[in-house]
């Protein structure tokens, strides 16, 4: 590991101010916030992050998950994964949340990462996490060797003849299909950004993943109130029965009335470059019966687009059918 | 070895030999690790010097670790993981490097009571905690209730994930956990055995929820 000034400020302006004189926010960025560590020591080990500043955030009041008076809910930047998953208003009012949060990583692992970490946090493509592979995401302009080699857990949405890296993250799907809004302090001050605005596709930049610039600190999260009677589910298919990254995943928060589908939000992880939120899907089903064959329509919408690799051609039948029994357990329960 | 009271100069553990008989090479690479320019990069103008027994390592930084229960002061380099902070630098060799990417579950330990891999944390993130050690949960002599179960039910093969398998049961008793195998199965599965001894584990882990 290289070294690195570790710096643990007084308050958010400080940590700002520490981390503004970055050269860039995104992949190989010369200052990074530290919270959990659970993927940023992970790659700083591997020398794929070689930070010469780390600012600890661990300490500031950023650990809170509190009700708003508008109705929407705030998660602080630095809740640990496992107390959200387990907070009574998250297990009541956001289920899908809670259930994408315990499919993920370890207990251990949950214990430590927190809500700004999983958010930024990277992918698993072998490729990026191997310094001796050349990697566009990593090193730009040095290519994909995943699209001739070994891209079974790549992704089939989003990719670019650039970038076909899955983002890995569970809560992130759960967050998108929750239309959640990502609030950041940087040095102009705040700003509110959708988690739809958030992340970019790979395109010809796979190296810029958000639009975070030097200086920005994720404070909170907030999530909108939801339509009351909505059902939710997050469906999570892996390798393994626990401890594994999705081969893919459904995020489903859906509102029936008289047998029909009257408000949908779909999203689904595991298959795209970003946390992918399907408005195809919802369009296909809003104002239709709630039944199989109408599941089966929205899946069909939401795998339109995707681009099979060599090893990958499974995932978009996998994925149809996660979401289809996704919405099939959402609409039952 | 300093909490070990059957270890010292004339009667050296296995460890003691290795880290002594090495010691003279060992102060060679840790300075070559070192930048010149470390103190300044790591803000501490005056952290030169060393810790009480510790190599004098320029850029190293003070910190406290309550360690089961009882204080070290320590002067550690940035980059040192809490678990290399526990086995090279306080000597508590209890707590086990597996994969050390957070894979394994073989470091895990208890910061602030609560379950955690050691290896993907820094040590000077946790200044000033409170830290739990395989080595602060029982003795040889007063077993923790875990660690004789896992005992009595052959809970282990080679042992090497024991540690790290003991202090993950210890904080699942106090976490939300259905009452069945599989639940305890799934909130198990960060620790990983490679010997296989899985149902043992889940065995020892039930009858100690059982009994308390």
């Amino acid at each position: 590991m290289h070294t690195f000034e570790f710096i643990r400020p007084a308050d958010a302006a400080e940590a700002v101010a520490a981390a503004a004189q970055a050269k860039t926010a995104q992949q190989g960025a010369d200052v990074r916030f530290v919270a959990g560590g659970t993927t940023l020591l992970d790659l700083m080990k591997l020398n794929v992050e070689t930070p010469a500043r780390l600012i600890d955030i661990n300490r500031l009041p950023l650990d809170k998950v509190e009700a708003t008076p508008d109705g929407s809910l705030k998660i602080g930047a630095t809740v640990r994964n496992s107390d959200l998953a387990h907070h009574p208003t998250v297990q009541r009012d956001y289920a899908v949340l809670s259930q994408a949060l315990l499919a993920g990583a370890s207990a251990q692992l949950r214990n430590m990462a927190t809500t700004s970490g999983n958010l930024l946090q990277r992918t698993r493509c072998m490729y990026f996490r191997d310094t001796a592979m050349p990697c566009n995401k990593r090193e730009p302009g040095t290519g994909c060797p995943a699209i001739t080699g070994s891209n079974r857990t790549l992704a089939v949405l989003g990719t670019s003849e650039h970038c076909i890296a899955t983002n890995p993250s569970d809560m992130c799907v759960a967050m998108a299909a929750l239309e959640a809004t990502i609030h950041v302090q940087g040095p102009k001050g705040s700003r509110a950004i959708p988690i739809g605005d958030f992340y970019l596709l790979p395109g010809s930049t796979p190296n810029r993943e958000t639009v975070l610039e030097p200086g920005d600190l994720v404070t909170h999260v907030t999530l909108p109130a939801l339509r009351s009677g909505s059902k939710q589910v997050y469906l999570k298919l892996r390798d393994r029965a626990s401890y594994e990254f999705a081969l893919a995943s459904a995020a489903v928060v859906i509102t029936i009335a008289g047998g029909n589908v009257t408000h949908a939000r779909i999203a689904l992880g595991g298959v795209g470059t970003k946390p992918w939120r399907s408005p195809e899907a919802e369009a296909a089903l809003t104002g239709k019966p709630a039944n199989a064959a109408n599941f089966r329509k929205a899946a069909e919408a939401a795998m339109r687009d995707a681009k099979p690799q060599s090893e990958n051609k499974f995932k978009i039948e996998l994925a149809r059918r996660c979401l289809a029994h996704a919405l099939q357990l959402a609409t039952t329960s | 070895m300093r909490d070990n009271p059957h270890s010292g100069p004339l009667n050296p553990t296995r460890r003691t030999f290795l880290s002594t008989t090495g010691s003279t090479a060992a102060a060679t690479i840790i300075a070559a690790c070192v930048p010149a320019d470390a103190n300044s990069a790591a803000g501490h103008s005056d952290s030169t010097a060393a810790g009480a027994d510790g190599p004098n390592i320029e850029g190293a930084v003070p910190i406290v670790l309550r360690i089961n229960g009882k204080d070290y002061q320590l002067r550690v380099d940035p980059r040192t993981t809490l678990l290399d902070c526990l086995r090279e630098t306080v000597a508590l060799t209890g707590t086990k490097k597996g994969c050390d990417h957070g894979q394994c579950g073989a470091c895990t330990v208890h910061v602030n009571g609560r379950r955690v891999n050691s290896c993907l944390s820094l040590a000077v993130m946790h200044d000033g905690e409170e830290i739990t050690t395989i080595e602060g949960l029982g003795t040889p002599d007063a077993l923790h209730p875990m660690q004789a179960a896992f005992v009595a039910h052959d809970g282990y093969q080679c042992g090497y994930c024991t540690s790290g398998q003991i202090m993950s049961a210890v904080a699942l008793l106090k976490e939300p956990c259905g009452p069945d195998d599989a639940a305890v199965k799934e909130l198990m599965s960060g620790n990983i055995c490679r010997c296989g001894a899985y149902a043992h584990i889940v065995a020892a882990i039930q009858q100690v929820r059982k009994n308390s």
